[in-house]
């Protein structure tokens, strides 16, 4: 631990998130550790180790038995965690989806990492983007404390009996997981109280009232399961919503489905997910000095997407770049790009919208790159016309 | 499917009590039916003992005849029915 200013605790962000994961003390923990999230897995074996915790670790033969574990743990009525990133969620797929399907609120931290090829360990979104459309929620973290506090109301928005849906919590790898910020622990009793008990519908270890998971479904019954499930995944926006204001009376640190930054007036907006939009926060304040109206909208809620919220929040911008931490290989910008752009499409009077992708595999994005941004959506605000609808920057 | 009380299926298809099986008729996905011969049936009741299905009708130990809500028609009960009486012949339920 770093020093500390009075209060708070220096801890690196898989630290904050194992440390999170101890107060919440699931019934079960797979453990398949794979870099950068390796810490997480580590530290929670440690608090296993030392009795801290009264968790059941299960150390598997891969990610795929880690969820496959993960599902049969939950569906035997257990609160339950894990952590991944990269190829561990990659092969994690097929069971993502039946998790989901299951309506089994597992919640993992998913440290983003590139995924292969080439093989990269570093920071981007490909995987947990690549995994967008399973039916998981999905937060955003952009600091430590962030990934910390995320970790709390996943636990709460997926266990929402309106709910019932697995949860995973992003944030950035090396830049995040690895770097040490002070951040504002909550004390163990808050915590357990702001989680609550976890009171499973049903469980596959009651004898006395059997339930059967996993059953075959055909073209009588298929889609009725399917549509519940996207029924509930669109309530988890308004759960969301409550969660993060209900965290911060309790805790002073309230959370949005997004957060705004000098947004109210801004013309020229970034569109940006986890730690990088940190430093475009520092480019706004450069630009604001010099009297110009720019701006940084930062999801946090990716799954389900707020399309009316963000759109509404941008419906005073002039210019719009959506930057994107991963490549969807559509030809057509990232995912960012394509759903806010979505949503804007409902406004009558639309911004002007372009994707950049930054940051692959780990590549730095620095406050220039930023700046840059923000002068071509500067041209573009003035002129009325996008130059160039998608490209990569910091090259 | 069982529905829940605000008439709504099991989230996630979840099949929330035991012994349901039985209410799932299988008796459509049948291409052949067994037809018995009971003036050949010894009622040693072997086809009761081997069909996948427990599908064979027994009563006050004979063979009485059998479930076609869930006979698959799979004619495991006319190959295991012995060899010296072969009471039990599948025919086509097209014909
Ligand atoms: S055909 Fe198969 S399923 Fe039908 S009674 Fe015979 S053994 Fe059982
Ligand atoms: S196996 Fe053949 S003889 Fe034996 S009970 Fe069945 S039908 Fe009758």
């Amino acid at each position: 631990m770093a020093i500390a200013t009075k209060g708070q605790t220096g801890l690196t962000g898989n630290t904050a998130v194992a440390y999170a994961m101890k107060q919440i003390n699931p019934d079960v923990f797979p453990a398949y550790p794979i870099t950068p999230s390796t810490a997480i897995v580590e530290d929670f074996a440690g608090f296993v180790a030392d009795g801290a915790v009264t968790s059941e670790l299960i150390t598997v033969e891969s990610e795929h038995s880690a969820m496959s574990a993960c599902i049969g743990a939950s569906a035997a009525g257990a609160r339950v965690m894990t952590a991944t990133s990269a190829q561990g969620l990659a092969l994690m797929w097929e069971m993502l989806y039946i998790a989901s399907g299951m309506r089994l609120p597992i919640v993992i931290a998913n440290v983003n990492r590139a995924l292969s090829a080439p093989i990269n360990i570093h920071c981007d979104h490909s995987d947990s983007m690549g995994a967008r459309d399973s039916g998981w929620i999905q937060l955003y973290s952009e600091t430590v404390q962030e990934a910390y506090d995320n970790m709390f109301m996943a636990m709460r928005i997926a266990e929402d009996t309106n709910v019932l849906l697995p949860a995973m919590v992003c944030f950035d790898g090396f830049i995040t997981s690895h770097a040490i910020e002070n951040i504002t622990l909550v004390e163990d009793a808050d915590a357990r109280e702001f989680i609550g008990q976890y009171k499973p519908g049903h469980s596959l270890l009651n004898v006395d009232n059997p339930a059967t998971y996993g059953a075959m479904t055909l073209q009588d019954t298929y889609i009725t399961f399917k549509h519940q499930q996207s029924q509930a995944i669109a309530r988890a926006k308004g759960v969301a919503a409550s969660v993060g204001a209900e965290f911060g009376k309790k805790f002073g640190r309230a959370y949005g489905l997004f957060e705004g930054y000098r947004l109210e007036d801004a013309e020229e907006v970034i569109v940006i997910l986890n730690s990088a939009a940190g430093t475009t926060k520092v480019a706004v304040d450069e630009l604001r000095k010099q009297g110009k109206k720019a701006g940084v909208l930062r999801p946090r809620l990716f799954r389900p997407f707020p399309f009316e919220e963000i759109a509404k929040a941008l419906s005073g911008a002039k210019a719009i770049a959506c930057l994107d931490r991963v490549d969807s290989m559509s030809g057509f910008g990232g995912p960012l790009f394509n759903e806010v752009r979505s949503a804007l499409y409902e406004l009558d009077k639309r911004p002007k919208v372009m994707s950049r992708i930054y940051g692959l595999g780990g590549r730095d994005y620095k406050v220039k790159d930023a700046l840059e941004v923000y002068a071509e959506l500067e041209k573009t605000a003035a002129s009325g016309k996008v130059e160039t609808l998608q490209k990569y920057i910091t090259l | 499917m069982e529905k829940d009380d605000k008439g709504r299926m099991p989230a996630g298809g979840i099949i929330p009590r035991g012994g349901t099986a039985n209410e799932y008729s299988t008796g459509g996905w049948r291409k052949l039916r067994p037809v018995l011969d009971s003036a050949r049936c010894t009622n040693c009741l072997i086809c009761w003992v081997m069909c996948p299905d427990s599908a064979v009708i027994s009563r006050d130990g004979k063979m009485i005849g059998f479930d076609m809500e869930h006979c698959k028609g799979c004619g495991v009960c006319a190959v295991e029915c012995p060899d010296k009486v072969k009471a039990i012949k599948m025919e086509e339920e097209a014909d």
